[in-house]
């Protein structure tokens, strides 16, 4: 490529870019536009994580609700571990590719996917199949393991984390669809919705040494919020989360929570999981700053079995 | 100008085998497999010897077949097999454009006494002592540990900058990777060296393979009874010198008919300059001269002496800015060993087998294998380490003992690797933040892959760190997660010898699976 191709078109790719953010505009999308939709929460049980989330979607009007024609979405699963599908450490992979053919389908231009995982980047996102998943529906896998890749935001609000280094794919995309998988964690007690945001940060060990459990709820707090909230809780580890040891910590419930409001998601994922909501410090917190609602009895659920 | 087959066969022969030999010390994804790096691998003399040496087995004696490679045809494997000696003919080219002077060579005596005194230095150390001096004068090793320590880095210099002009283009084919440098003193070595041999290439063709190098000595002695060699048609020499100035190991004595055979390496470049076809490569008649002693000179010991001090230490070390917690912690940690890599069986066996290559630290994934400082003691240098500050061993990985060349790490599949105990954990409790800072942590738990570091229950709802060293196989992802700067809370003390884990617990499920919304 000739030296004065590539500045055109650098600057043809910036100019593209910055339309799409102008014009897409990511608060135009949230958070109103909800009238249409009857639930704020679909939970399914029974069928594959693909078919449950199929039906699931409808229930909401389809992907379409959440996502305008031409915008860009990120996808962001769970790819924290260097294990096989099977171990249930990541987000099911056959899920995130049905969940990105159904945003291509409401006309998204573009789906990103990435995490900072915690092994060694490149090897998560091989062996957890999702990677291969994610370009199987024609997504943009993004690397997430370095530094390079992220930049500094303020958190108004917030009590512990004022700043904090963000991936650069969430800012410069319209759209943001959350797809953690449900697991036990040794420290938080449960991983889900909330926990799932310390993989589109940098630098995981300030939030561990500095109030872990407020640091989560306070990044709830930023502008950037997932629009939708798909927990996988197809294959859920029980017991010696988040990595897991062995098959045996796994166990089949067959079940997919889909919500707006990510406290409410994982308030009724605590259930299944059998923990007590006040053994876990971060989801009432993240309550009490307004991000949700713990009280789930109050809202309309759509509960569905396959 | 005339070509010489034999010459255009062994600069793309040779050319060849320097790119392989460059990719899989660069290869920062990992794509190469194994069997091909092994392969490559499997005819460099020194690690060969040493791979047969602890295995003794057939498929490990490739050492034997360059010394019949030898005997037939001469020192090719310099010209041919060597990393280093190829590395230096692209030297001397260099050179060459920069001053024509330098690719003018001209015959010069051989440091006969020098060159027989550091092989024999080096053999008697070695069978006597150690291996440390092969270490230091191995031709792969000093190859490798330039690829690793300066090659390296300018090819994640380059890919980042690539990556960041795709990354613009949203293809992200590419990724960035960090750029980080090892232990400073430990660079001192490889950039001495990095200059004896780079200007002594650059000026003096292959000066270094034919005074300093043991297997060139060694395979230059064998030389002298090969079968092929370069031979002179003294009806068609005309006498005109050109041969002579134009070999770059200036073993060609054109007065008296004479090539050095054991320090011709086979290069062909004088069959290709005679303008008279005088020089030709094929079986010659053994017409033995009286070979002239020489004293050498003591200039060029002095010479690299001088290089040996002065070194650049121009690479800074670029350690990650993680912000740290209020108050840091206070108690040191107390190692008491290193942690040496999986499939070394001991430090002592390392010891014994490894010639610091520095190959399993450049495929290493996570940057956790590091070239020792004094880590293992001065006779230890170079050699791999497991540093848990700066990485740690992923569970699912075995990378670095597949591609050893020496079998100074064994081979080990993963279900093995992974019950190899490479050290114990330590928890030292007055240093985590669940006590100093009263809030929740357990990164180290997290991380752990056996869970040999859990968690239990400690003031109201948080929960502190446990330790079961039975089940810790010392990967020393709890050390690396550790957020406690400047001593961390959690570290892996090195089994001298390596141990052999527990297996993890797998017993059955106890949990109800709900059939019904709970909610």
């Amino acid at each position: 490529m000739k030296r004065r191709d590539f500045l055109k078109k650098s600057a043809g790719a910036g100019l593209a870019a910055g339309a799409a953010f102008s014009l897409g505009g990511y608060d135009k999308v949230w958070p109103a536009e909800m009238a249409n939709a009857e639930y704020d929460m679909v939970a399914i049980m029974g069928g594959s994580p693909e078919a449950m989330f199929d039906l699931g979607i409808q229930e909401f009007g389809g992907m379409g609700t959440f996502i305008q024609k031409g915008q860009k979405v990120l996808v962001k699963p769970n790819i924290g571990w260097d294990v096989v599908p099977e171990y249930a450490a990541c987000t099911n992979p056959a899920l995130v590719t049905r969940v990105i053919e159904h945003v291509f389908r409401a006309g998204a231009k573009e789906v990103y996917v990435f995490d900072n995982s915690v092994d060694h980047g490149p090897s998560c996102y091989r062996t957890s199949g999702i990677e291969s998943a994610a370009k199987k529906a024609g997504a943009k896998v993004v690397p997430a393991h370095s530094e390079r890749y992220y930049q500094e935001v303020d958190i108004p609000g917030a009590l512990v984390l004022k700043k904090v280094k963000v991936h650069e794919v969430l800012l410069d995309t319209d759209v943001f669809i959350n797809v953690p998988i449900l697991k036990d964690h040794d420290t938080t007690r449960m991983t889900g919705c909330l926990k799932n945001m310390m993989g589109v940060i940098w630098d995981r060990r300030w939030w561990h040494s500095n109030n872990l459990d407020q640091c989560i709820a306070d990044y709830g707090l930023f502008e950037k919020k997932p629009v939708l909230h798909i927990l996988d809780c197809y294959n859920v580890m029980f017991r010696n989360g988040p990595r897991g040891v062995s098959r045996q910590d796994i166990v089949q419930m067959k079940s997919q929570i889909i919500a707006r409001d990510w406290v409410a998601a994982d308030t009724a994922a605590t259930k299944l999981l059998g923990v007590e909501l006040e053994k876990i410090e971060h989801i009432p917190l993240a309550a009490k700053m307004g991000l949700g609602t713990t009280n789930i009895e109050s809202l309309n659920i759509k509960r569905i079995q396959m | 100008m005339k070509k010489s087959f034999l010459r255009q066969f062994r600069i793309l022969f040779s050319t060849l085998i320097f790119i392989c030999f460059f990719l899989i010390f660069v290869d920062l994804q990992n794509i190469i497999p194994e069997k091909y790096i092994t392969a490559l691998l499997s005819l460099q003399f020194v690690p060969s010897i040493l791979e047969y040496i602890s295995l003794k087995t057939v498929l490990s004696a490739g050492f034997a077949v360059v010394i019949v490679l030898t005997l037939i045809t001469g020192r090719t494997y310099c010209s041919f097999l060597c990393p280093l000696g190829i590395g230096q003919d692209i030297f001397s080219r260099i050179g060459g454009r920069i001053r024509k002077k330098f690719r003018r060579y001209g015959y010069k005596k051989p440091f006969t006494v020098l060159r027989y005194s550091l092989l024999g230095i080096t053999l008697l150390v070695s069978v006597i002592w150690g291996i440390y001096m092969l270490t230091l004068l191995d031709p792969y090793s000093i190859f490798g540990r330039f690829m690793t320590f300066f090659a390296k880095p300018v090819v994640v210099i380059i890919n980042n900058f690539l990556a960041a002009i795709l990354y613009r283009f949203d293809i992200y084919s590419l990724h960035h990777f960090p750029l980080t440098a090892y232990h400073l003193q430990v660079y001192a070595i490889p950039a001495a060296f990095f200059l004896l041999i780079g200007i002594l290439s650059l000026t003096k063709g292959r000066l270094y393979c034919n005074t300093v190098c043991p297997v060139g000595t060694f395979l230059g002695f064998l030389s002298k009874f090969s079968l092929l060699r370069i031979r002179f048609d003294e009806n068609k020499c005309t006498k005109c010198g050109r041969c002579a100035v134009g070999c770059k190991s200036s073993c060609i004595d054109f007065l008296n008919y004479h090539v050095d055979v054991s320090r011709c390496v086979d290069c062909f470049n004088c069959i290709e300059i005679c303008p008279d076809n005088a020089l030709s490569y094929g079986i010659v008649h053994i017409r033995e001269k009286n070979t002239e002693t020489d004293e050498g000179k003591r200039k060029f010991i002095a010479g690299s002496l001088a290089m040996l001090l002065g070194f650049p230490a121009s690479l800074k070390s670029q350690d990650r800015n993680v912000p740290v917690p209020g108050k840091g912690s206070t108690v040191k940690e107390n190692k008491t060993s290193p942690v040496c890599p999986p499939g070394a069986g001991s430090i002592a066996d390392l010891q014994k087998n490894c010639i610091a290559c520095s190959l399993c630290i450049t495929v290493c994934p996570t940057n956790v294998l590091q070239p020792a400082w004094l880590e293992y003691g001065v006779a230890g240098m170079m050699q791999p380490v497991m540093n848990y500050h700066k990485g740690f061993c992923n569970y699912n990985c075995n990378r670095c003992t597949e591609v050893c060349p020496t079998n100074a790490l064994r081979p080990l599949v993963l279900e093995a690797k992974r019950l190899t105990q490479l050290g114990k954990v330590n928890f030292i409790k007055d240093n985590c933040i669940v006590k100093t800072e009263k809030t929740a942590c357990g990164a180290c738990a997290e991380a752990c892959p056996t869970k040999a570091v859990y968690m239990v229950p400690y003031e109201g709802n948080l929960r502190i760190p446990e330790t079961n060293t039975e089940i810790c196989i010392g990967c020393g992802q709890c050390e690396y997660a550790c957020p406690v700067t400047p001593f961390k809370a959690i570290f892996v003390d090195g089994n001298p010898v390596h141990q052999v884990a527990k297996k993890p617990m797998d017993d059955e499920a106890d949990i109800e699976i709900p059939t019904e919304f709970p909610f």
